[in-house]
């Protein structure tokens, strides 16, 4: 989340999802909503049948591309390109928004100078996309009075995800479309509690609500209420544990319900790492590729069976409720404070909501939240005191960085950090299918999802099918410069010429034997949708 | 957007209305309840049941409340003698076309239907019909559809068609022979379902019923927990049904903030998990190749020296946690929290990227 929160201050979607449906334009940009955000498809959809117009950029034939008034076909990897290339359409025509442009950002003239390059010649041959639907794109998102934008992993998988969401930030600002009802910048998270786990969670250089470790004011403020001193060095993020793993210099790891061995991309080299820890304790709910690895598996307690909250892309907390019994008897939290009280540290909670009280004593955004305000319709941060009714619309009359200005940062398209070429000529793209979710432990053990999408398919167009003579339902091997797997083929129009499409949600094809090893360098997300494969049959 | 507000009388109790408001809308603001059958909040007004007649002072027909919109100093009685006869007259009509059910439906207590008939007292005798004989359809891992017990309200085509845009089912042949159906009467399958169970949650009846929770204990009897999705970051809520510790269906949430009652497949129909019997029912130590049961107090006073002792070897900050966007806020901070006073090191990451 770091390009949202260059551009505006917060890592975090501007707007509300109740308030898609009143757009008058909306622009989806990498996201397959109605498959990876079904119930956010619906808004959109509401807002369709209410006349707004729609704007899909995506590589892929989706379900919303059909609808659109205008679809981007793009090729992957070229956000960048696609978007300084609108800019530069608003900027030819005087559709920009000269006074918020004035009053509320800064930077605009870096911005102004590098979307010069980006003719609509330039980017058609960087894109694909042909210059009339760039240019209907264009007038249509500037001229509209409420437009927003929703985007998805589609932008930030990729090793210049970072870029991606700055150039959309770029797009927004130049339009004024933010800081209004209707308008904005949403970004669709994939699991559950991205938002939850990046506000308050664990960062080797930050503590819980993006509070800089380097500060000694913050420091003080933990230290005070923690009661330890911390150490001000940044640790390591994860993938440079398990590089210090195989180093043989990181020595234990404790793994709180994640699936890393399956869902990491260039996954030989996580196993690798797993395998070369003395000691790996992994608390999970169901056995995974991961908990292969362990010395000792903890029990989970699912979502059903402990208190606590979740918070959703639109940054609303909101209650979950203990159902039933953990199946073990204790639910993840317990488990974190008894095994601190063991080790001589004491936590004594009685409940979640205690552990609320502790968040919003040291998180700003999260200081007005209490369980007891938390009623049935949750609280949208930021929610600075208990009075603060919660944010629906962010940056209203200022923005969250310091001096109140958002800030244009000119950039250049950079592609994929891997090409397709010769002998892997196509290009690799991962995500979700609607009935399943991430390494599948759960969709999986649910008797009915699983009969229906039982396996992992591969989609492909109908010209590289027959070109390759593989026929519907055929099993084919597909291989990247890192591993191979054999998977079944689905023919398809979703997908075009040279571009293939997998999910992962099943143990059977480690689809992540595949993805590439780049990264976004300043958020290390991995680049889930480039990679280039070999298909044979 | 107009800043008119109108005056309107309901049942002699003044509320202030703006243009486009519904009677219907206009009634619930002051908490004076009209039976409805065809509508559903979700859905666009639609008119098709005219149980929710009222009557308005000046107008010699009674109105359907959820499709006519209020006008400056309206005067509406939504309960009067004539209108009662009428609703049960259409209740009457209803039911001579209905199976006598009631007592092993699966929408028993849970059913609109039931409860109108309750309350205008019919039960259907007094029309002798035609009936359906038509057989119960299954032929999919979630859905049930009873057609006998359908009232053709046309909710589940609606929703299915405006709200999701699936066009899954329309209403399919004329007269006393019409019912919603799948196109060519196909079984349901990813092809043409989304398995939203959209419609399910929408028919006023038993006609339509979650598959997979059916026999498992009636509306009454489920105690329902209000809780929010743990798949997507949308954040729906939904109501999960629990019995005897078990969770035996999740049931829409209307009002819910983001997602009013709407769900996806994973939301609704992806519970089973809670209960399987893969489950991971106790901690684990690793034995050479074997994973051996341990109790809680075996595996972390285990855990606590292992840590300790690679602590004390190697120092610090050759040790780590990694927490995941599954775990709760509490969760995650308490990671954050454990490894800094604990572990003594900041290593500590979460998968929160995608
Ligand atoms: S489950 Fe959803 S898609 Fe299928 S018929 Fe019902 S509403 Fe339509
Ligand atoms: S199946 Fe239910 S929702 Fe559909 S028309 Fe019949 S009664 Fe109405
Ligand atoms: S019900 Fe579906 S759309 Fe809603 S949060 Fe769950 S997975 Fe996401
Ligand atoms: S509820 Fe108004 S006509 Fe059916």
């Amino acid at each position: 989340m770091a390009g949202l929160a260059t551009s505006f201050g917060a890592g975090a979607a501007s707007n509300s999802f109740n308030q898609i449906g009143d757009a008058d334009t909306i622009f989806v940009i990498g996201s397959n909503t109605t498959e990876g955000h079904p119930i956010v498809s619906l808004h959109v959809k509401k807002a369709l049948r209410k006349g707004a117009k729609l704007i899909v950029a995506d590589p892929r034939k989706i379900w919303l591309a059909g609808k659109a008034n205008v679809w981007l076909n793009q090729k992957p990897g070229t956000n960048i390109a696609l978007l300084n290339g609108l800019i530069h359409i608003i900027l030819k025509k005087g559709l920009e928004n000269k006074d918020f442009i004035s009053k509320r950002t800064e930077g605009f003239k870096e911005l102004k100078e590098k979307v010069q390059e980006y003719d609509p010649e330039t980017v058609m041959k960087i894109t694909g996309v042909p210059e009339e639907c760039l240019v209907e794109a264009a007038y249509t998102y500037a001229t509209s009075k409420k437009s927003m934008i929703l985007y998805g992993l589609g932008v930030s998988e990729h090793r210049t995800g970072t870029e991606g969401a700055i150039a959309i930030a770029n797009l927004a600002l130049v339009c004024g479309q933010i800081g209004r009802t209707s308008t904005g910048v949403n970004t669709l998270r994939g699991q559950n509690n991205v938002q939850g786990a990046s506000d308050l969670g664990p960062y080797p250089n930050l503590l819980p609500g993006y509070q800089q470790l380097g500060d000694p004011a913050v420091r003080a403020r933990f230290e005070k209420i923690w009661d330890v001193p911390i150490d001000p060095e940044p640790g390591l993020k994860f993938p440079h544990m398990l590089d210090a793993a195989i180093s043989k210099k990181m020595k234990g790891l404790f793994i709180l319900g994640g699936d890393q061995a399956h869902t990491d991309p260039n996954i030989h080299k996580v196993w690798k790492a797993l395998g070369s820890l003395e000691f790996l304790v992994v608390q999970d709910l169901f056995h995974t590729e991961t908990t292969k690895y362990a010395d000792v598996i903890l029990p989970g307690a699912s979502f059903a069976e402990k208190d606590g909250t979740f918070t959703n892309g639109e940054r609303r907390v909101q209650r979950i409720r203990k159902a039933v019994e953990p199946v073990a008897g204790m639910a993840d939290w317990e488990v974190i404070c008894k095994l601190a009280n063991k080790m001589g540290y004491p936590m004594k909670y009685n409940h979640p909501s205690e552990i609320m009280k502790e968040i919003a004593s040291l998180v700003p955004n999260y200081a007005g939240i209490s369980y007891e305000r938390l009623g049935k319709d949750g609280i949208q941060w930021p929610c600075p005191t208990k009075d603060h009714p919660g944010t629906t619309v962010m940056y209203e009359n200022v923005f969250a960085r310091p001096g109140g200005l958002a800030r244009f940062v000119a950039l250049d398209q950079i592609g994929p950090g891997e090409e397709t070429d010769k002998e892997y000529p196509y290009h690799l793209i991962t995500g979700r299918v609607r009935e399943h979710y991430n390494n599948g432990s759960m969709t999986r053990r649910s008797p009915g999802i699983k009969e229906l999408v039982p396996e992992e398919l591969i989609e492909i167009s109908p010209s590289d099918a027959k070109k390759l003579n593989i026929s519907d339902g055929e099993f084919v091997k597909v291989s990247s410069r890192r591993g191979k797997v054999t998977v079944k083929a689905k023919v398809t129009d979703r997908s075009p010429k040279g571009v293939v499409f997998m999910a992962f949600h099943h143990q059977k094809v480690l689809t992540n034997v595949l993805t590439s090893h780049h990264r976004d360098p300043y958020t290390d997300t991995p680049e889930y949708k480039a990679a280039a494969v070999k298909i044979e049959r | 957007m107009s800043d008119t507000k109108w005056k309107v009388t309901i049942n002699g109790i003044e509320v202030e209305c703006v243009p486009h408001e519904t009677i219907l809308q206009a009634a619930k603001k002051v908490g004076v309840k009209i039976p409805t059958l065809c509508h559903d909040d979700r859905l666009e007004p639609y008119g098709g049941c005219r149980l929710c007649i009222v009557h308005v002072k000046g107008v010699p027909r009674p109105l359907p409340a959820c499709t006519t919109p209020v006008a400056d100093k309206m005067d509406i009685t939504t309960d009067t003698d004539s209108i009662r006869k009428i609703r049960a007259n259409i209740l009457e009509l209803l039911l001579s076309n209905h199976p006598n059910d009631c007592m092993r439906c699966e929408a028993t207590g849970d059913c609109t239907l039931q409860d109108l008939s309750y309350e205008y007292k019919v039960d259907g005798k007094r029309f002798e019909g035609e009936q359906w004989d038509l057989p119960l359809r299954e032929d999919n891992p979630f859905i049930t559809f009873e057609p006998n017990k359908c009232v053709l309200c046309g909710r589940c085509v609606r929703i299915c068609n405006e709200v999701v845009m699936a066009g899954t089912i329309e209403i399919s042949g004329r007269g006393f022979d019409s019912i919603p159906e799948t196109s060519f009467k196909k079984p349901r399958t990813l092809d043409n379902c989304e398995f939203c169970g959209q419609c399910v949650s929408t028919c006023p009846t038993g006609a339509l019923t979650d598959k997979r929770g059916r026999g498992k204990g009636r509306s009454y009897e489920l105690e329902k927990v209000r809780t929010t999705c743990p798949y997507c970051g949308t954040g729906c809520n939904f109501d999960l049904n629990v019995k005897d510790g078990k969770v035996v269906k999740v049931t829409s949430a209307l009002d819910a903030p983001v997602n009013h009652g709407n769900l996806c497949i994973k939301g609704r129909y992806g519970y089973e998990f809670i209960h399987s019997f893969e489950r991971i029912q106790t901690p684990l130590i690793r034995k050479g190749d074997k994973m051996v049961t341990a109790s809680w107090d075996e595996a972390l006073d285990f855990i606590a020296s292992k840590f300790k002792s690679l602590i004390k070897k190697y120092g610090e900050n050759a040790v780590g946690g990694y927490s995941s966007a599954r775990c709760t806020n509490e969760e995650n901070f308490l990671l954050a929290k454990f490894i800094r006073t604990v572990f003594k090191t900041n290593n500590v990451d979460n998968c929160a990227r995608v």
